[in-house]
């Protein structure tokens, strides 16, 4: 039988962000993959290295839209481990608190899609209605509902008020009964059981070898996480557990975000509770030459940024590492051999996020830039003056 | 293994190897290699210590090129950074693709923003960047300059 290509993307209706998949199937089983990513450059690493070590928190926080804590945790700890020095404990319990919040509507978010992915909208739609819940209260905590602008180099940027905590703690309790029903409608269904149960499997063997991370590989058995193996910030000073499985197909990749998503509610509720007085800056004025290492466990896997100073007030290389790019790779063990119809959940399993994968195309600070937005609104309007011609339209 | 038995094991099963070692605090160990022995050295570290492959950075400091490949040891919480300084000229190194498949993507991105040759890599060919850009043009270099970016505004447009 006659070997078929089929290509997604990179842009295309059910795909969230841009990404080029090249799907060779024999018959209905999926014989090869491969993927092209760049389509999402905007010269992060570069654009850090023009930026002081304070202005590039914020670009650091624009990689990602949904996990905008995850790249400033590890950035900030990053330039923390030149020095090196401690922040302030007030501050390290309201850096917890700010990534488990996102971690919780991080998982919802994915959970969503997954449903939707699956045709399973029902899912989709309450996950997400939940969120919102996830949502307003990181709108309580710290002002903004997403890219909360809560970390700096030595501290936090502001404090949490002793007045919005009630509030915020109640809020969290109110998602907990509808959070344990979804758990049960998930995990009970034995039409996402039949659906998920044994496709895309990762083995721990796989998992390692491809150096997955976060959810990916503990769903395969691989015990490891940053916040358990490598304890910085409040986690250690707090009680919750690693969620591990086995078995490393879909379904427990769903599981384990599930629980997870326990988890997190019981540390920022422990947190909120326990969030001592003090200080929340070190208020860092120099950084000194050196090379610095910060790691954070994101809700996708560790992000891992490598910051080097030569003494000045700009960094002179910020290497960021998401960990899509480190799961991405494993569509070659999961997806091939499988039926087409499973792919797009498996490759949608990983939680992919390519804005994070995706930051090196260039800018010099004198040279002329790629493209600017009023660049951007003239071609849209030539798109439409020629569309216009075409249809014969005024 | 106790943190300092694997240092003081490195020490001893790569005398020949190790450059110097960089002691700088209880969580970060920086280990500068010459550059022909990362392979044996890395496969150490990943197979028998179990250690994961965190990524490699790439940093040009305008007389050499450096690598540091960051593994981590959970176990003990120790992470540790094998360094490797590489000539200006023709910086090329052997691939570590060959040994785990983590470090595939790794190798091909500074392949096109840094103009670093892998030896034995099983695919290098372009992650990131667009196809219209040209060879021998490295963005991440310190001596980057801005190259005519016509050829992309023009496409499909």
């Amino acid at each position: 039988m006659p070997k078929t290509v089929i290509p997604i993307g990179p842009f295309h209706p059910l795909q969230e962000e841009p990404e080029y998949f090249t799907l060779t199937v024999d018959g209905e089983t999926v014989v090869d993959i491969d993927v092209a990513v760049g389509y999402n450059h905007r010269g992060i690493e570069k654009l850090s290295e023009m930026k002081t070590f304070d202005q590039s928190t914020f670009v650091i926080e624009r990689i990602c839209g949904i996990c905008s804590t995850s790249h400033p945790f590890a950035y900030t700890q990053a330039v923390e481990d030149i020095i090196p020095v401690e922040v302030p404990e007030r501050a390290k319990y309201i850096r917890t608190i700010i990534a488990e919040g996102e971690r919780i509507h991080s998982h919802l978010l994915w959970l969503g899609l997954a449903g939707h992915f699956l045709g399973y909208n029902t899912v989709y739609m309450w996950v997400w209605k939940l969120r919102e819940e996830i949502c307003d209260v990181m709108e309580i905590l710290s002002g903004n509902r997403q890219n909360y602008a809560m970390f700096k180099p030595g501290g936090v940027r502001r404090d949490l008020k002793a007045e919005d905590i009630p509030l915020a703690l109640k809020k969290i309790d109110s998602i907990v009964p509808t959070l344990n029903r979804l758990k049960k409608a998930i995990l009970d269904d034995p039409v996402l059981h039949a659906r998920l149960k044994g496709i895309g499997v990762l083995t721990k063997e796989e998992a390692i070898d491809y150096c997955a991370l976060g959810p990916t590989s503990r769903a395969s058995g691989v015990a490891k996480d940053v916040r358990k193996n490598a304890p910085y910030a409040a986690y250690d000073r707090v009680d919750w557990n690693m969620i591990v499985t086995e078995n490393g197909d879909v379904f427990d990749k769903a599981v384990v975000r599930i629980l997870e998503v326990f988890e997190s509610v019981k540390i920022m509720k422990e947190c909120l509770r326990k969030l001592p007085s003090g200080e929340i800056d070190l208020n860092l004025k120099n950084i000194p030459p050196g090379e610095g290492i910060g790691a954070h466990e994101a809700p996708r896997g560790e992000t891992f940024h490598y910051v080097r100073s030569d003494g000045t007030n700009r960094p002179v290389r910020h290497k960021v590492r998401a960990p899509t790019f480190m799961n991405l790779p494993t569509y070659k063990a999961t997806v091939i051999g499988e039926t087409i119809s499973d792919a797009s959940i498996i490759l949608a399993a990983i939680d992919p996020c390519y804005c994070c994968t995706e930051r090196i195309a260039v800018r010099t600070p004198e040279g002329k830039k790629l493209f600017n937005g009023n660049d951007l609104i003239g071609l849209s309007q030539m798109k439409t003056e020629l569309l216009k011609k075409r249809m014969g339209l005024p | 293994m106790t943190r300092e038995e694997i240092l003081k094991d490195l020490q001893t099963r790569f005398k020949r190897d190790i450059v110097d070692l960089f002691d700088k605090s209880p969580k970060r160990v920086y280990v500068e290699i010459k550059p022909e022995s990362l392979v044996p050295v890395a496969t150490h570290i990943f197979r028998d210590l179990k250690a994961r492959f965190n990524i490699a950075s790439a940093v040009d400091v305008r007389t050499h090129f450096e690598i540091l490949y960051h593994f981590s040891i959970e176990d003990i919480n120790l992470l540790v950074s094998l360094r490797v300084k590489l000539d200006r000229k023709r910086p090329s190194i052997d691939s570590l693709a060959p040994v785990f498949k983590g470090a595939n993507w790794i190798e091909r991105e500074m392949h096109e923003i840094m103009g670093i040759d892998f030896k034995g890599h099983p695919d290098l060919r372009r992650l990131l960047l667009p196809d219209e850009w040209p060879q021998d043009v490295y963005p991440l270099r310190a001596d980057y300059t801005e190259w005519d970016k016509n050829a992309i505004r023009d496409r499909g447009v």
